[in-house]
């Protein structure tokens, strides 16, 4: 994997909500066709650093290099066309919209993405219900929708908050089917996880975040070796 | 002579009509409002000036340059969208950030302001604007007397409110219009411009008040103060309709243009406040108005 170019660079980031100080330099990298996980507590600071790559959050400090972007630098509107897809962990999904609006709503960044034929395969259930309301889905499919969203518009790296969060079994699997086959294809994903036996499955590497810092970085095959210390870190 | 509920048929119609031709003015101003509100969230006190602004830019492009009406129903909405593009542009955009209060006492005062320099340079009273050749006369229905440029009116806000309605609903720019309204922030980290999105939606709401004071033109003098008579009219429908629902708005607005045309056949003293004890009623049973969404 070190072999390959670093994609998202985020050098000593710092953030703040208002006055409040959440994210106090936090530094990671992640090459091309990695998955990446961000591991930690409720309250760290992992929404937050999601939320500044992508420049929701204005109010940041430090340095973040994407595709060879200087992320810093654009306006909130430019930052998609780099080619980043957000998957925020709220979803985002529009009520006054339909499901097939709301798949179509982002502008394509480039050819690369799926079509909406793929992604129905991979999502049937979209399909079924595509003239409804966004939000008459259920929590595991407005997570589908939220995903195949980012699919269809051509990104080079999907950053994921939660997808697993407050959803059942089964459901929680065939997200992770989903991931695996996007792995195989050679998307880049960062992914924020609390469910961590979902995370060792598919993360190549895993950053574990403390009081808005990065504290410690591994790859998964050291994953063994650091259970104890992330059971003392995350209670898990 | 044929009586409906006690009255003549003839004076029941031509109410009806009256209703119905004011009912157009305010659902295609409650349309601009709805639209404003929706996705600025500014209460834009500055439309029935707008509204008069179209009426006389109709009026001065015909007696400056002699600019049909026709041309003037493309160019008077244009006008008068451009300058509620740099309004939005240079002003308005600088106050999103604050609470809602600043729009609508920036707007208000806008209003005041553009409503003051009209009546310094032209005076109070009404000046006519004449009826295109090709809607002018009317057709004898048999029960009534249809002067063709109202019936007119009825036809064209009906396109345009039908028309803007399935902008909004059916179009990909109606979907980024929505979804904006929802949760901007989002519909902008996809790549879509906001910002650009609001100017251009003050624009086009500016634009639909002036179309409609160019429509009105014809029909009511055309004079620096006939926007603010109608604004608070509008505003009560908006209230009534529910803030920020495109149908609600239109349906709202035709539904009571024709009930206050009916209040004037029936009961003619409550006939200039039916809509404000209507507007009441409402807010005491559904808050949100009719059609609208609670917050
Ligand atoms: N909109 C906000 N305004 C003010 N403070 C906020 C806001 N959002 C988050 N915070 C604070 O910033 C800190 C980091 O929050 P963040 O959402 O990034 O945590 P997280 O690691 O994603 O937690 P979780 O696992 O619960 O999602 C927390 O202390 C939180 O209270
Ligand atoms: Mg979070």
């Amino acid at each position: 994997m070190s072999d390959k170019e670093i994609l998202l660079s985020v050098r000593d980031l710092n953030a703040w909500y208002d006055e409040s100080h959440v994210l106090h330099g936090v530094n990671l990298n992640v090459r091309r066709g990695e998955t990446v996980t961000i591991l930690g507590r409720n309250g760290v600071g992992k929404t937050t650093t999601l939320r500044s790559i992508v420049g929701i959050l204005r109010k940041r400090t430090g340095e973040i290099e994407f595709n060879g972007h200087n992320l810093m630098r654009l306006p909130l509107h430019k930052t998609a066309k780099t080619g980043l897809g957000f998957v925020p962990e709220e979803r985002g999904i529009f009520s006054t919209l339909s499901v097939e609006e709301n798949l179509m709503l982002p502008p394509k960044i480039s050819n690369s993405g799926m079509s909406i034929e793929e992604i129905y395969d991979l999502f049937p259930n979209l399909y079924e219900r595509k003239t409804s309301s966004g939000t008459k889905l259920s929590g595991g499919e407005q997570q589908m929708l939220a995903m195949a969203r980012m699919l269809r518009i051509g990104v080079d790296m999907l950053l994921l908050d939660e997808p697993t969060e407050g959803l059942a079994p089964v459901i929680v699997q065939r997200i992770g089917e989903v991931l695996q086959t996007l792995k195989q294809r050679g998307m880049t994903i960062l992914l924020i996880e609390q469910n961590f036996r979902f995370a060792s499955k598919i993360a190549d590497r895993f950053y574990l975040m403390e009081h808005g810092l990065v504290s410690a970085g591994f790859d998964a095959n050291e994953l063994p070796d650091r259970m104890d210390m992330l059971h003392e870190v995350l209670g898990v | 002579m044929i009586m409906i509920f006690g009255i003549p048929i003839q004076a029941f119609l031509g109410q009806l009509l009256i209703g119905l031709i004011n009912g157009s003015f305010y659902a295609m101003l409650s349309l601009g409002l709805a639209i404003i509100f929706g996705l600025l969230r500014v209460i834009n006190f500055a439309h029935g000036a707008q509204y008069m602004m179209g009426a006389f830019a109709g009026m001065l492009l015909l007696t400056w340059l002699g600019v049909n009406y026709w041309f003037a129903l493309i160019l008077a909405p244009v006008v008068v969208g451009i300058t509620g593009i740099i309004v939005e542009r240079f002003a308005l955009r600088r106050l999103y950030n604050l609470d809602h209060l600043y729009g609508l006492l920036f707007t208000f005062g806008l209003a005041l302001v553009v409503e003051g320099t009209f009546r310094y340079f032209y005076g109070s009273s009404g000046q006519p604007y004449a009826t295109p050749k090709l809607l002018s006369g009317g057709v004898n229905l048999g029960f009534m007397y249809l002067p063709i440029y109202r019936g007119w009116v009825v036809v064209a806000s009906l396109i345009v409110c039908i028309g803007t309605w399935l902008l909004i609903e059916k179009t990909r720019l109606g979907a980024y219009l929505r979804a904006a309204t929802e949760n901007p922030i989002l519909v902008q980290s996809f790549g879509i411009n906001v910002p650009l999105l609001l100017t251009l939606t003050y624009g086009l709401g500016s634009g639909l008040a002036a179309l409609a004071g160019i429509m009105a033109a014809p029909i009511y003098q055309v004079s620096p103060l006939m926007g603010s008579n109608l604004i608070i009219v509008v505003f009560a429908i908006v209230v009534v309709g529910g803030m920020g629902s495109i149908m609600g708005a239109i349906v709202t607005g035709y539904a009571l243009g024709i009930i206050e045309g009916l209040t004037k056949v029936f009961y003619p003293e409550a006939s200039n406040i039916v809509i404000f004890v209507i507007m009441a009623l409402v807010l005491l049973v559904r808050p949100a108005g009719l059609f609208g969404r609670d917050a």
